[in-house]
């Protein structure tokens, strides 16, 4: 198959960045996207260019490092997809395909397709996570969680922190992702000493950051590759009144250690 | 090399270890900086915990999160000795089965202890929120993998290296918060910085500003992962490496067993040239799946054309008693013999069917989708055929690493102040891992062994004060050791970046992942082996004269990167065919030719039951091979049989 890439390149942060057209030829429909990268940044390469830096690592979909905005969609065409698990069978022959960074405030864009998404990580520093100390466990089946409850923690907690949520969102509110996480901890009994405290210290380190609200626009939840559903974040709206109503006040509570990348 | 197993019965030797280690006071322990290289399951663990015990802790990982460590991607379970099911589970059955899985190449008492901590890795892992599958009453789900006859895997869908390792970033994460964990994220371990013949810190590159800068502390844990991209094509994640082992051994730590590598039965076939990796499709597909070729080569028809009486259900039929669920030295080595029979199936005759079919009638897609319904998915996405209505086509491939730096008893490396955890050392999996036990193994060495084992370490030196310590300045000799590392690493970037011939680095991958493959993967023969050697010489010359690194070393240089770890796996392979030549036997994943029985591999525990560790002796000079003898007490080593 033959394409016309217009990617994005961006020598640094504080360099100003341009499409730029690259035509590849000969590719096999069962290539994934990043092969297509590859083959693109192997021409160049060769021919003395650099290559287009972006990111990647397990390429079966779990690891969340891939990251890109093909024809303006977060991971492309296909819905419920990773960009490492699109397949160029998913294109028409000759298309044309513009292939962008995620585009959100917070995440700086780095170096052509590489963005900064630690502020992701300074979220759930802030209280995404039980805090139990190694050693201290009492025997796994001395808890019983129902299957149904069990099975729905699972599916919140399947988001891989890519940041497709905050591609798509004319906002770039990080809702979906920290509800996510707030409901995965808010439905389980380990999480429950915690869970007024987690989601006001998470929404508030999220707000911080300079992630915008949801608007209800539900871009996100289409682009979420692991289709975490959109009504995790009216859930993390009733987790979030709950505790700053009925437990720790908003903004009452002493301030962070510093958070780190 | 005194591997310090402890005296005294198996069942007591974790617990008398644990006795007779040397502590440090609660308060004195934030005096002490420990540097965690890595943030998988073994890494991250090591840094929670050892920050919750109130260490200083430097965390370094190549990503950009800690989350994208490679763990993130084990599929189907972990191991524990809970015997939950009642189906005759115990520790010695776990020690047991893991032992003879290994074909009686690792240390009892390790493997023992392993199977002792694996029921508090549950007990941990729950506490912490991991949504591991349940039962309709509420109760933790198993199911079974390769080399058990009972049910003792613990699993979150096909996704519980991801789910394992969320827990861990969690416990990561409340440290980082809490001001103990110092978390350096796309820092790369260059090197490794060793002082009088003690590891006082390593050398890491920034991969965005190229910075090259040398980090201090009172010990280092390597906790950097597995080799198997040595292969190019693998299993593994595009950015894994040997660099931060293959450091360590090049400054005097000893590499042990580095031809132990595991091939993988079940994985997506080789189909194109632009193909970057070969994902697993979980061994726990193997519960429902059902694994067959034709009975006769050249059979064209679609596998749902072909009768029964005309499929031959080869791991059923040679292995009645595990079946499909046999470990996966011996299945891989059965599917490539079907194949090389000109049975295989698919386009290039190089795959065999993983079939569902009779699950799918027996319990519904429902059931089936429950269990691994994003693997299919992902085999859906890949291939573009659907599993639940043909069956998946499955090759072996490179997957895991059992060889590692040796380590002893505490998880320490011949180098003092050098701890090596995770699939990094070579510990607990002798010559073949069995499926579900990396996890296990990870979170051991992790949450329960190293923080302990380090503080004897630490409380013996007794050097409060020095460099790497908190608050001090250290002496002159570090200095001298640090500058001297530090002028290194930059010359080595500078060499790397004068790379300006003909050859994409990733080529000379290719082409690297070749030779080993063809002479030292699934089946390896002394004349073979010395034709790798030889041509891995050419392909390190051609490293050098004809590769090509684009871009500048002061910015994001992906191909700079790609070009310092592919330059480590070309002199690493060395190593590997050296140890492969040595190794004049056949044991778990090592399969040497000459040295077999109908198919079966034929040990020879007379000369080879030992571990074989390598030290390095310079750019001229072979490494030197080191012994360390196997010893078995509890258990009577016999030819492994699943039959």
């Amino acid at each position: 198959m033959r394409f016309q890439l217009n990617i994005w390149r961006q020598r640094g942060p504080d360099q100003v960045g341009d499409l730029v057209s690259y035509r590849v030829e000969e590719i096999g429909a069962d290539l994934s996207f990043l092969e297509l990268i590859d083959h693109l940044n192997e021409q160049l390469i060769s021919s003395g260019e650099r290559p287009v830096a972006f990111e990647h690592d397990c390429r079966e979909g779990i690891c969340g490092a891939c990251s890109l905005m093909i024809n303006g969609v977060p991971h492309g065409p296909m819905g419920a997809t990773t960009t490492c698990q699109l397949y160029m069978r998913n294109f028409e022959e000759g298309a044309e395909i513009t292939v962008e960074p995620w585009r959100a405030g917070p995440f700086r864009v780095i170096q052509d397709l590489v963005v900064d998404r630690s502020p992701f990580d300074r979220i759930l520093q802030a209280g995404g996570y039980v805090s139990v100390h190694t050693g201290e466990a009492p025997d796994a089946n001395g808890l019983p969680v129902s299957k149904e409850v069990a099975d729905r923690a699972f599916e919140a907690a399947n988001c891989i922190g890519c940041g497709a949520c905050v591609a798509a969102c004319p906002n770039a509110s990080a809702m979906l992702f920290v509800a996510a996480k707030v409901t995965h901890l808010a439905l389980l009994p380990q999480g429950q000493p915690e869970r007024e405290h987690r989601v006001v210290s998470m929404v508030e380190a999220m707000d911080a950051e300079g992630f915008g609200n949801c608007s209800n626009h539900y871009q996100c939840a289409d682009a979420c590759p692991k289709e975490i559903p959109i009504v995790l974040i009216a859930r993390l709206n009733r987790e979030f009144i709950n505790a700053a109503l009925l437990g720790r006040a908003f903004g009452e509570h002493s301030p962070h250690h510093v958070h780190q990348e | 090399m005194d591997a310090r197993i402890p005296q005294g019965p198996l069942e007591q030797k974790w617990e008398h270890c644990l006795d007779s280690l040397q502590l440090i006071s609660p308060n004195n322990k934030r005096n002490y900086r420990v540097l965690v290289v890595g943030t998988g399951l073994a890494g991250a663990s090591a840094a929670a915990t050892l920050a919750e015990l109130g260490y200083q802790v430097e965390s370094f990982t190549f990503h950009d999160s800690p989350r994208r460590a490679h763990s993130v991607a084990a599929q189907g379970g972990i191991n524990a000795a809970k015997n939950y099911r009642g189906d005759g589970d115990s520790i010695h059955r776990l020690f047991y089965d893991t032992i003879k899985g290994g074909d009686f190449r690792s240390r009892e008492a390790n493997v023992y202890r392993l199977a002792q901590i694996s029921n508090q890795i549950i007990d941990q892992c729950v506490a912490q929120g991991v949504p591991f599958a349940r039962e309709y009453g509420g109760l933790l789900d198993n199911r079974s993998f390769g080399g058990a006859l009972v049910s003792r895997t613990f699993y979150a869908r096909g996704q519980t290296g991801q789910q394992l390792l969320l827990g861990a970033f969690g416990a990561l994460n409340r440290q980082i918060h809490a001001g103990q964990v110092t978390l350096h994220t796309r820092s790369e371990m260059v090197d490794l910085v060793v002082v009088d013949g003690v590891a006082r810190g390593i050398i890491t590159r920034d991969l965005v500003s190229g910075e090259i800068r040398p980090h201090l502390g009172d010990a280092v844990v390597l906790a950097s992962g597995g080799y198997s991209n040595v292969y190019y094509l693998s299993t593994n994640a595009a950015s894994c490496n040997v660099t931060a082992s293959f450091r360590g051994y090049k400054r005097g730590a000893l590499f042990a067993n580095p031809s132990f590598t595991q091939i993988h039965p079940t994985c997506i076939p080789m189909s194109h040239s632009g193909q970057s990796k070969l994902p697993l499709m979980s061994e726990s597909l193997r519960n429902h799946g059902r694994i067959w070729v034709p009975k006769k080569g050249g059979d064209q028809r679609p596998p749902e054309q072909i009768p029964e009486q005309d499929r031959d259900y080869f791991l059923e039929r040679k292995y009645p008693a595990y079946g499909n669920l046999s470990p996966r030295d011996i299945s891989s080595r059965a599917v490539k013999e079907v194949c090389d029979e000109g049975r295989g199936v698919g386009e290039m005759g190089r795959s065999v069917y993983l079939d569902f079919g009779d699950a799918i009638e027996r319990l519904g897609e429902k059931t089936i989708a429950e269990h691994y319904g994003n693997l299919f998915e992902m085999y859906h996405h890949i291939t573009d055929e659907n599993p639940y209505q043909t069956p998946m086509r499955i090759y072996p491939a490179a997957h895991y690493t059992m060889g590692g730096l040796w380590v002893d008893y505490h998880l320490m490396s011949n180098l003092p102040g050098l701890f090596v955890i995770g699939e990094a050392n070579f510990s607990d999996h002798g010559a073949n891992r069995l499926g579900a036990s990396a996890l296990m193994q990870g979170l051991a060495d992790g949450y329960f062994i190293l923080p302990q084992t380090i503080g004897d370490y630490l409380a013996g030196k007794g050097v409060v004060g020095s460099v790497g310590s908190v608050g001090s300045v250290g002496s002159e000799e570090d200095r001298v050791g640090v500058s001297e590392v530090l002028a290194q690493s930059h010359q080595r970037t500078e060499r790397l970046m004068a790379l300006k011939g003909d050859l994409s680095i990733r080529t000379l991958h290719q082409q690297l992942g070749s030779i080993l493959w063809n002479y030292c993967g699934m089946s390896r023969t002394a004349a073979g082996l010395s034709e790798a050697l030889q041509q891995l010489t050419e392909l390190k010359q051609r490293f050098w004269t004809r590769g090509r690194v684009t871009g500048e070393a002061g910015e994001i240089n992906q191909e700079l990167e790609r070009a310092g770890r592919v330059a480590d796996f070309v002199d690493f392979s060395e190593l590997m065919c050296r140890d492969a030549l040595a190794r004049k036997e056949s044991c778990g994943g090592h399969f040497r030719e000459e040295y077999q029985e109908q198919g079966e591999a034929v040990r020879d525990d007379q000369h080879f039951s030992h571990v074989s560790a390598w030290r390095y002796r310079g750019e001229t000079e072979p490494p030197e091979l080191e012994i360390e003898a196997l010893r078995f007490d509890a258990i009577h080593a016999q030819r492994r049989s699943y039959q």
